[in-house]
């Protein structure tokens, strides 16, 4: 055999930093995805920004907290963008058929899924980021009320997001595309229990029940105890950080088993057709 | 080193009651140029998808370049690439960025110069900047073929590598794999069910229907063993079952 080829030595950080500017390349590419990043975060901004502003002369609670549901509104958005980071990620290779091509490389499952985990995370702080500046300048909200609250706050959402975006994304390996819906719909489904702009306690008594099994319930219910009781729920934190720890050994204990059983089904080869 | 660079040993695939490859076993030769044939679903795609580790057997052993596929495959997937029109790359992206992407994947050292290298030896260095949706199915069969060449793989699997392409296309492809073939020693294994193609390329023949080997040899062997003047006369006596009591083996 040639002496003329060098053994490659890859890296784990070497095969993520590919996996990251593939989906660089997708989104530098093209401005309307770009613009889409920021654009919604923003819209939600303004919504509740002109909510907000009629609320606090007419309602006792708003003019308790005057940032109390743009808090909502941006911290809802780092668990919907956290969670859609991931997932559209995944289903960007789907879309391009082009996960066999990443399954044959030396790329490993555990270097894929913290991979994505990145892009969601930087994906998430392009669109927050604006939106927060936004609801500063316009409306004057700073999130830095919130404190270094506001970091615990952030890394439960998008935990828990990523969570969800791993059960989404394996159910998209083990039953097609026709699943992909899950991606914008799972998380919908969820912001009315999890007291985004309202506390759980307005929620029938069965709704509060299930409420308690979301880690995003105690980080929206701390988001209110700052903005409106002036205090630091470390407890709460605790809870959504404990439970994140058990969303997020489900969520990627599923996906490993979808992926698993895709390899046993020959489902890799043809998802996306 | 070992003188067999894949053996495939009671290789067996069930999807729920269809068996899609029953009970195979064959080994390509270290160097060697070998081709799966089969007509549509005979089980080439399923056999080389189980090879890559994409599909998980029911049953049987796969050893690639002395290791384990179904233990250790992790450790061969550096060393092996392919190329198949049934996967695709992201269109939106450029060639080149397609290319950059793969060749942080596989770890390829020096990645701008080898991009340059595979683009020139296939001829494409003008449409590196083109974003690869834009690209013919000729065009992207050779940007396929530089991704599955960027990292000087030991072992290339070629799943029809010259499906859907023009005659001239498909010629140029041919010789390109012959001569790098000759030029590296790397060891081909190749899925096609153009019979030329393999006569041309091939050393060794391994024919599959409804998932088990029915003939295996040197392309010469089984079109003297068959009484025929081509590959292609004994790929259909084959697939009609003609000349049941010619031994096959």
């Amino acid at each position: 055999m040639s002496a003329i080829r060098p053994r490659p030595t890859g890296h784990p950080l070497r095969r993520m930093w590919g996996l990251f500017l593939r989906h660089y390349y997708v989104s530098a590419g093209s401005w309307t995805r770009l613009v889409e990043m920021i654009y919604w975060p923003t819209v939600q901004v303004v919504i509740w920004g002109f909510i907000t502003e009629f609320l606090y002369t007419n309602s006792s609670f708003v003019a308790r907290a005057f940032g109390v549901l743009l808090a909502g509104a941006l911290l809802w958005d780092i668990l919907f963008r956290g969670q859609l980071g991931v997932a559209v990620s995944f289903l960007e290779e789907i879309w391009s058929r082009n996960l066999a091509q990443l399954f044959t490389s030396p790329l490993r499952p555990a270097e894929y899924i913290a991979s994505l985990m990145v892009l969601s995370l930087v994906r998430t702080l392009l669109g927050l980021i604006p939106a927060a500046a936004l609801a500063s300048a316009f409306f004057g909200f700073n999130v830095a009320e919130l404190g270094l609250s506001m970091i615990a706050f952030f890394f439960n959402l998008i935990v828990m997001g990523w969570a969800i975006a791993m059960v989404v994304c394996g159910l998209v390996l083990r039953y097609g595309l026709g699943a992909e819906n899950l991606a914008w719909a799972l998380m919908f489904a969820l912001a009315p229990i999890c007291g985004i702009y309202y506390p759980i306690s307005v929620l029938p008594e069965w709704l509060q029940a299930v409420s308690t099994g979301l880690p995003a319930s105690y980080v929206f219910e701390g988001m209110r105890a700052v903005l409106v009781d002036k205090t630091v729920r470390f407890d709460l934190m605790a809870q959504a950080a404990a439970l994140n720890l058990v969303y997020l050994v489900v969520g990627i204990g599923a996906f490993v088993a979808f992926f698993r059983n895709a390899r046993i089904r020959g489902q890799l080869v043809h998802v996306g057709e | 080193m070992d003188s067999s660079a894949i053996e495939v040993a009671g290789l067996v695939k069930r999807f729920d009651k269809v068996t899609a490859v029953d009970g195979i076993d064959f080994t390509v030769a270290a160097g060697g140029f070998t081709a799966l044939l089969g007509a549509n679903g005979a089980g080439k795609t399923t056999t080389i998808a189980m090879i890559l580790g994409l599909i998980v057997p029911t049953a049987g052993t796969i050893t690639v370049l002395g290791e384990d596929m179904l233990k250790h495959r992790y450790r061969v997937l550096p060393r092996i690439n392919f190329s198949s029109p049934y996967v695709d790359m992201p269109k939106r992206l450029t060639v080149r960025q397609n290319l950059v992407t793969y060749a942080h994947l596989y770890g390829v050292a020096g990645v701008a110069a080898k991009i340059e290298a595979v683009a020139q030896a296939l001829e494409f260095t003008d449409y590196l900047k083109r974003t690869y949706g834009t690209l013919s199915s000729g065009q992207r069969t050779r940007v396929a073929l530089a991704k599955a060449l960027l990292n000087d793989p030991e072992i290339l699997m070629l799943d029809e590598p010259t499906a859907s392409l023009d005659p001239d296309t498909a010629d140029w492809v041919r010789g390109y794999l012959l001569d790098y073939q000759r030029r590296t020693g790397a060891t081909i294994l190749l899925a096609s069910h153009n019979m030329s193609e393999v006569e041309r390329l091939c050393r060794d023949v391994v024919i599959l229907k409804a998932g088990k080997i029915v003939a295996q040899g040197a392309p010469a062997a089984l079109i003297d063993r068959y009484g025929r003047g081509t590959l292609e006369e004994v790929f259909l006596d084959i697939a009609r079952d003609r000349r049941a009591g010619v031994a096959v083996q």
